[in-house]
């Protein structure tokens, strides 16, 4: 059992502390957006904001979380998809299957929060999530078009 | 847009009331078992096709799968362009399996692969789509005492010219549904299109960027269990036995069942209890006939089948062997390409809930068709007693395609079955999802040529050696033993024929089946045919001493739309003057899925052979063009693709086994790898051509001749991370 803050609300959750953050978000608290790809921290499809840094959640266990880490999810980010990040992906298109495209606003939106202008090169620094439709093209675009807007 | 979820009607009435555990997404009252099954004339549903809601919502049935490749949004515009109606109001849903079976296959074909989504059902839904219009018009024609003929419509609302009076979809629709569906109309000229042809946004973007947006593995059912899988550890491996007791003390735990011969699996109340448990499991296995196998083995013996005597031959011009022996030069190369495992970012997963009279299964399928005929013949029912509610697919790219590779369907129903009432969720391990694939098929190439003093090309001589896909998951469907699907590009005539004629050719293949179970791989076999042809073309231009363009256009008279995308290539990406310093090109084309495909590479490899591909330039031409801006996004995305293949995707064999079983050995494409991709969009009209995989296939060829351009070295066995280069 553990407190742990997600998305501003203190949670108490009945699960494993081995059990991956991912799952305790999924299965424990029906925050279904973050999600499963690869389990090893490869794809970046789970990955949530731990205290503002992106983090992939599958490979984080439960009880590596404090309950004062302030965790945050895509259904957390904005209360309306209003975040820069989310209103470029609308309106570039940016998702083809979309299974990968909640963890990859995750990392777009915490690149930008800290580094508001990116350059294309600290894009490919910072961003390695895995998409396999291949929408590497319109991530980019996205996160150039959010730049510098208010989260 | 609402995306539906099509929860059944009873499911939906036990959801409701188990207070709100369904989260997230929307349970439509009229989809499925509801309006749908009704069918026209007993509700809103206007023909199969188009259903108005008295609200002026037009909700348009689509039947193919939506699994990024931007189908569902096509459909509807060609559904809405023929039906007149207001774009912002339309909405969708899928008509499940088992209704379409109960309506006589109103709704036809659900299969969505080979690019044909589109291209395969293109005059039937616009045909729904005029027939409604017809339909509507006439029921506000009848109400108004005027003929149809004087009524005019737009964006859903219809005008009598001469009386100035107008109404709506929406308050002439029930009248309408009651009206016989016009057996004839006549369907738009595509120049008046301004639904259809537009660069609109997509329908099911909104849902995707908050998380709302259920895919099969996000799915909640009231009182759901959920079950790991630990698979045979090889094709042709058998379950043996397992030890359950050393597992129920674990926590959730709830059962420990064997799926079939091949497979066990943990019931637990949570998934990672699950997944924990079946860890522990003690699971002893019978490993079958190809425990010994190793990749040397295969590559062996698809080696072999290069110089064998028996060959299927598909396509045969003069006589090739001749003229190349008699020629004043030969040229010949080998080439191979390894298996390719599909990687969707969403790995299998199904849920069923099974009773003795009745099973449900919600999955993400390219083919609802497929997926109810493997949960009724799981189920041990009849399919009128199953159905199928399609989820929208995290990736397919032909793994959740037609036929056997429904396999994670079967396990779902079979595992329920052991939970008679109890719905399950079964969701593979990416590990498992690897090592259990319906791989992209194994093949080697050998080309010959022979050119005369003129450098000119006397013969082609293309033999394939490898996998064939049919044999492995269709048997059904060989042509007295040949697959015709093997040829791809570079058959005589069709979606594939090859875009070049020679005064002789000859193609055919030794089939040689390892015993992976192979599958359909978005771009199929025209991904290394058209690499084997394409880098050989380029081989051939300089062992003549000709500009590759220029040497490639002679062959391709007969073929104007091949070289009007090639040239468009050549042209936009400025072929013949310089590049920027240390860039340099490679052209490739191809005709696939019954488009005319071409790109134009540059490509810096530094001498510690470091590859950056910096731009690509690409055009299509699918004689249609439904929605320019998705089928640019659709040559983005196919190429990272097929580029992600070449560069340093393979599943070697170790053991029986395939050894890559995550992504930190099955290395895939990131953004750093990305190139500039400018997509040239360049439909000539007058066919329907497919837009999602044609263009995987030209990627990697115009890649290599650009390596080779810059580097002087011929790459011919793929991925290129065995050949020393990496990606800067």
């Amino acid at each position: 059992m553990a407190n742990i803050n997600v998305n501003g609300k203190t949670v108490t959750v009945e699960a494993d502390g081995a059990t991956p953050l991912l799952w305790v978000l999924r299965e424990y608290l029906d925050l279904t957006g973050a999600k499963y790809g690869c389990g090893i921290a490869a794809c970046g499809a789970c990955t949530v904001h731990v205290n503002g840094e992106a983090v992939r959640s599958c490979a984080l266990p439960l009880e590596a979380v404090a309950a004062t880490d302030k965790i945050v999810t895509i259904e957390g980010l904005s209360p309306d998809g209003s975040h820069p990040v989310q209103k470029a992906w609308l309106d570039l298109d940016v998702p083809q299957c979309g299974y990968c495209q909640t963890g990859m606003i995750m990392a777009a939106a915490a690149l930008l929060a800290k580094n508001p202008k990116p350059s294309d090169a600290d894009i490919d620094a910072e961003i390695s999530n895995i998409c396999r439709c291949g929408t590497y093209q319109r991530v980019r675009a996205g996160i150039h078009q959010a730049a510098g807007r208010k989260a | 847009m609402t995306t539906s979820m099509n929860v059944s009607r009873r499911t939906f009435m036990a959801a409701a009331g188990a207070a709100g555990l369904i989260l997230g997404f929307r349970v439509p009252l009229s989809s499925g078992g509801g309006a749908a099954l009704a069918g026209a004339g007993q509700t809103d549903e206007i023909t199969a096709w188009v259903v108005v809601r008295p609200d002026e919502t037009v909700v348009i049935r689509i039947a193919r799968s939506e699994m990024g490749q931007g189908t569902l949004t096509g459909l509807a515009q060609l559904v809405a362009e023929e039906l007149d109606c207001d774009w912002a109001r339309v909405t969708t849903e899928y008509p499940t399996p088992g209704t379409n079976l109960a309506r006589g296959k109103i709704w036809k074909s659900f299969a969505t692969g080979g690019s044909r989504g589109i291209r395969g059902s293109h005059d039937y839904v616009r045909e729904g789509g005029a027939a409604a219009r017809q339909m509507l018009v006439t029921a506000a024609a009848n109400a108004w005492g005027v003929s149809p003929g004087d009524c005019t419509t737009a964006k859903g609302v219809i005008t009598h010219g001469a009386t100035g009076r107008t109404t709506t979809y929406g308050k002439v629709a029930l009248a309408a549904a009651k009206l016989p569906v016009p057996e004839t109309v006549a369907l738009k000229d595509p120049k008046d299109w301004t639904i259809a042809g537009q660069p609109l946004k997509r329908l099911d973007t909104a849902d995707k960027l908050t998380g709302k947006q259920i895919y099969g593995t996000d799915l909640k059912l009231p009182g759901m269990v959920n079950a790991a899988i630990r698979q045979y550890p090889l094709f042709g491996a058998k379950l043996k036995s397992f030890d359950a007791s050393k597992v129920m003390a674990m926590p959730g735990v709830k059962k420990v069942v064997a799926v079939g011969d091949d497979a066990v699996a943990v019931i637990a109340d949570k998934w990672w209890q699950a997944k924990t448990a079946i860890d522990a499991l003690p699971i002893e296995w019978d490993e079958g006939p190809h425990a010994k196998v190793d990749s040397a083995d295969i590559a062996a013996m698809v080696a072999e089948g290069l110089d064998a005597k028996e060959a299927f031959v598909a396509n045969e011009v003069g006589d090739a062997e001749a003229a190349i022996a008699g020629s004043v030069k030969q040229v010949q190369a080998t080439y191979s390409y390894p298996f390719q495992h599909h990687a969707t970012m969403e790995p299998m997963n199904a849920t069923a809930l099974w009773t003795a009279d009745r099973c449900e299964v919600w999955c993400p399928t390219q083919n609802g068709e497929s997926a109810l005929d493997a949960t009724a013949e799981a189920a041990g029912l009849p399919a009128d007693k199953c159905d199928v509610y399609k989820t929208l697919l995290g990736g397919g790219f032909g793994r959740r395609g037609a036929g056997p590779v429904h396999d994670y369907v079967r396990q779902a129903v079979l595992i329920a079955k052991q939970m008679p009432g109890t719905p399950v969720k079964l969701l593979w391990t990416r590990e498992e999802d690897m090592t259990h694939g319906a791989y992209h098929p194994v093949t080697q190439c050998r080309m010959t040529a022979g050119l005369d003093d003129k450098g000119e090309i006397t013969g082609l001589r293309v033999r394939i050696s490898g996998q064939s896909i049919l044999a492995g998951i269709m048997p059904g469907r060989l042509k007295a033993g040949m697959d015709p699907v093997t040829f791809q590009c570079l058959a005589p005539k069709g979606d594939h024929a090859i875009s070049y004629g020679f005064p002789a050719l000859k193609v055919d293949h030794a089939m040689r089946n390892p015993h992976l179970r192979p599958g359909f791989w978005r771009g199929v076999n025209a991904n290394q045919n058209v690499i084997y042809l394409e880098s050989f073309m380029d081989e051939l231009a300089h062992v003549a001493g000709q500009d590759p363009l220029a040497f490639r256009l002679k062959y391709m008279q007969d073929h104007p739309k091949s070289r009007a995308v090639l040239q468009a290539v050549a042209d936009k990406a400025g072929w013949g003057t310089p590049a920027p310093k240390g860039v340099f090109r490679g052209l490739a084309h191809c005709t696939a899925f019954a488009s005319y495909v071409a790109a134009c590479a540059e490509v810096s490899v530094t001498p510690d052979g470091e590859v950056k591909i910096h731009r690509i330039v690409a055009a299509t031409d699918p004689g249609h063009a439904v929605n320019p801006q998705q089928i640019a996004a659709q040559v983005e995305g196919s190429f990272v693709y097929g580029l992600s293949a070449m560069l340093m995707g393979e599943c070697t064999v170790k053991d029986g086994r395939v050894e890559q079983q995550n992504f930190d050995t099955y290395e895939v494409m990131r953004i750093k790898d990305m190139p500039k991709v400018e997509a040239e969009v360049l439909p000539s009209g007058g066919f329907w051509g497919g837009v999602g995989e044609p263009t995987i296939a030209v990627a990697a060829p115009a890649v290599l001749n650009a390596i080779f351009a810059a580097t002087g070295k011929r790459i011919r066995d793929f991925p290129l991370k065995n050949a020393g280069l990496r990606m800067a």
